[in-house]
């Protein structure tokens, strides 16, 4: 589904449009900025981030090593609890359950929280066939809505927009100019989805985390919204991928540690829910009715896979988008998919098989390692991307240019005798494009590369041709090694020999 | 002690004046470098590509060639990174797996064996201008080369260090990426350079020369007069300057 208001088919495509688009890169750069930094500061402030991530990072693999026993858990517990669980394998199948829970209720209206499974399976509009009118309630997805885009990025799904635009939108809705005043537009958007909740039929939420011990769900939110759409309307649908279950309360602790302080900097999140089945009778509210649909939609897909179970281990934070680099400059939309970043471009190929419509995706991501680095649960997302790449190679799905270009590459690098060779004919040929020292040609695959820089010329005698001279040269003035300098060195490659893999490799 | 210099196709080709630099330093520090002349490439751009099997056609030149050494240097904190990937890349074969677990334990960055190995934290260099410096990813976050460079710097007489707004954030190469993905790369290293001469710094060093080529080539496009050099380069030259 590559559907974002242009004709735009590939990520380079996609990114030329939001690279050409100022006021998003602007925004997007100012508050991945603001949350990035916040999230460091908050890290910091913790102090022991490390262990706290190891420990996430282990809670996750256990659970998903053990999540078939874990999801039934989950499952008995909630169904004992008096809600209706449902399993959905597809898309297709999640939507279904969902419509018919809306007929068989009569609904009319449906006040959603912020949810980016509901997104995956592009609930709104499906609501909207069957003339059911889904208002989103968080700030930030009502004002998406309105503007009929989709998130651009999983915790803030508007921050390619600034305040003039957003103002703009929300006074075409009031029928009134409304300041671009942060208070006043927040004001606005208050009152109108007040009269939402009170109407609404059905409140439905995505979930942050499922615990699997008491079958309850929890969300994680600032607003208050999801608060009134879990207390208000008389039935409750949540959804939920499969894999956002944690064994324990206990383990919850760890993740309330560390999802805010990823995503916003926080150190709690403003609005904690924890909600185990529908009203009871000394309740004072609460839905009377609620279903929890666990949805797969690929994910199972992930399991067994070595490469790529890890995936299951996000917590939807939304730090790597934060910290990349490349979507700081391209913003959300341009990955194509639900999902954006560096984690959007390993779950959407993999969400969806690895079929060769997302095959482009993972180029986008210079292999920075900006995205693990931030990751609180510890995701290798920068291997990832490159396993993903490969198996679009041994797929046959590789350009024929490229995969010309690296059979090329193998041939002269495979063997040091064809290496000088190659390098000494570069030498010579290189005569005639080099000015100046560099090479400024725009042409051919390098056109893009020269766009931006100028290429320095080989050296005019290789490193290798040099070496006969440097090191009659470095013998001559050998200076004597100091004795604890040698002792050390000593040392260090003795201790080598009970070291298992490599020093410092993260 | 045999310590063999891993050149990197790069240093090779286009940068020789930094593994000179590297071998005069440690010259001076008594430690003559060995240069197995059968390496070629790491093979990272076919490995980041995916093309893994010609990434292991041009990796076996690299395992053969320092199959005896007791340590491995190289001036680039990505090309060591990539050892540490050759466990995976041969996980397979495993006459090479074996081989590819002994490098990877014998893999050093150049500043890593300085500080870490050889103890060595001054090499007697000063170096009167104000310099900035660049965290190259694959150094600083998968080696995790962080505070060597820094410490050698602090010991560098006359050195200013300013600070490089955003240093961790990439610079943009990315090897094919840069290529690829022009128009995202030109955007990346464009903000680079920005804020390399928003450092007024007279001189931007690193430890790899693959983003270094990428700065230096978008400053020149740019017309910025920054001069930009590998860190073994300027110690090498601070000693020199030192000695005079």
């Amino acid at each position: 589904m590559i559907d974002r208001g242009t004709t735009a088919s590939t990520v380079k495509e996609r990114a030329q449009l939001a690279l050409n688009d100022d006021f998003l890169r602007k925004a997007v750069k100012f508050t991945t900025e603001r949350l990035r930094n916040g999230k460091e500061a908050a890290a910091e402030q913790h102090g022991n981030w490390e262990e706290w991530r190891e420990r996430g990072k282990q809670i996750r693999l256990h659970t998903i090593a053990y999540l078939d026993y874990y999801l039934n858990l989950f499952a008995d517990n909630a169904r004992a609890n008096g809600v209706h669980v449902h399993f959905a394998e597809t898309a297709d199948e999640a939507v279904k359950i969902t419509l018919a829970i809306a007929e068989h209720r009569g609904a009319r209206s449906v006040v959603k929280s912020k949810s980016m499974v509901t997104e995956e399976l592009h609930l709104n509009r499906a609501l909207e066939s069957i003339g059911v009118e889904a208002v989103e309630t968080d700030l930030g997805e009502y004002i998406i809505q309105l503007a009929g885009e989709t998130p651009s990025h999983i915790i803030i799904p508007a921050i390619h927009k600034n305040r003039y635009q957003i103002a703009d939108l929300l006074s075409a809705e009031a029928g009134e100019i409304l300041p671009p005043d942060t208070a006043i537009l927040a004001g606005f958007v208050r009152r109108k989805l007040r009269e939402k909740f009170l109407e609404a039929d059905i409140g439905m939420t995505g979930c942050n985390f499922a615990i699997a011990e008491t079958g309850s769900m929890v969300l994680f939110e600032n607003e208050g919204n999801a608060r009134m759409v879990t207390t208000v309307p008389k039935t409750q649908i949540t959804l939920m991928g499969m894999e956002r279950i944690i064994p324990s309360w206990a383990d919850l602790e760890v993740m309330a540690t560390l999802l805010p302080r990823s995503a916003t900097g926080q150190k709690m999140t403003v609005y904690m829910s924890g909600i185990t089945g529908p009203k009871r009778k000394h309740d004072a509210d609460g839905p009377e009715e609620m279903h929890i649909i666990i949805v797969d939609n690929g994910r199972s897909l992930q399991l067994g896979d070595p490469e790529f179970q890890e995936l299951l281990n996000c917590i939807r934070c939304g730090a790597c988008l934060n910290a990349c680099p490349v979507y700081r400059h391209i913003g959300g939309h341009a990955y194509g998919g639900t999902y954006s970043g560096p984690i959007g471009a390993v779950l959407t190929p993999a969400l969806n098989g690895n079929v060769a419509e997302w095959d482009d995706i993972a180029n986008a991501s210079s292999l920075c390692g900006a995205c693990y680095e931030a990751c609180p649960v510890k995701i290798p997302l920068h291997e990832m991307l490159v396993y993903l790449r490969r198996r679009k190679v041994e797929a046959g799905r590789g350009s024929k240019a490229e995969s010309l270009g690296m059979k090329g590459f193998a041939a002269v690098m495979g063997g040091a005798r064809r290496y000088r060779t190659a390098l000494k004919l570069a030498q010579l040929g290189q005569k005639l494009v080099v000015r100046d020292g560099g090479i400024r040609m725009k042409v051919g695959p390098l056109k893009g590369w020269s766009s931006y820089r100028v290429t320095p010329a080989l050296a005019d005698r290789s490193f290798r041709q040099r070496w006969d001279t440097l090191e009659q040269e470095i013998r001559s003035g050998l200076s004597e090694i100091d004795p604890t300098v040698q002792k050390r060195m000593e040392q260090k490659r003795q201790e080598r020999g009970q070291e298992q893999g490599g020093h410092g490799h993260a | 002690m045999k310590v063999s210099l891993f050149i990197t196709c790069l240093g090779d080709a286009l940068y020789p004046r930094v593994g000179e630099a590297m071998a005069r330093l440690l010259a001076r520090n008594g430690v003559v470098l060995d240069f197995p002349r059968v390496q070629t490439c790491c093979g990272q751009p076919a490995f980041n590509s995916g093309y893994w099997k010609e990434a292991r056609t041009t990796a076996r030149t690299i395992l053969e060639a320092f199959e005896d050494s007791d340590f491995v240097i190289s001036p680039s904190g990505s090309c060591t990174g990539m050892i540490h990937h050759y466990p995976k890349l041969f996980e397979n074969e495993p006459v090479w797996l074996e081989k590819a677990e002994n490098l990877q334990r014998k893999s050093y960055e150049f500043t890593q064996f300085l500080v870490q190995v050889m103890g060595i934290t001054d090499v007697g260099a000063s170096f009167p201008f104000k310099v900035t410096y660049h965290p190259s990813c694959h150094g600083s976050r998968l080696l995790g080369v962080r505070e060597e460079p820094l410490e050698l710097m602090r010991n560098v007489k006359g050195l200013e260090l300013v600070p490089l707004p955003f240093a961790e954030d990439c610079c943009g190469f990315g090897g094919t990426f840069a290529v690829k993905m022009a128009d995202i790369s030109g955007a990346m290293v464009t903000e680079k350079t920005d804020h390399v001469l928003e450092s007024e710094a007279e001189v931007l060093v690193g430890l790899d020369m693959a983003c270094l080529m990428n700065i230096a080539g978008n400053l020149r496009y740019r017309g910025g007069a920054v001069r930009v050099i590998h860190l073994a380069e300027l110690l090498e030259e601070g000693v020199s300057r030192h000695d005079r």
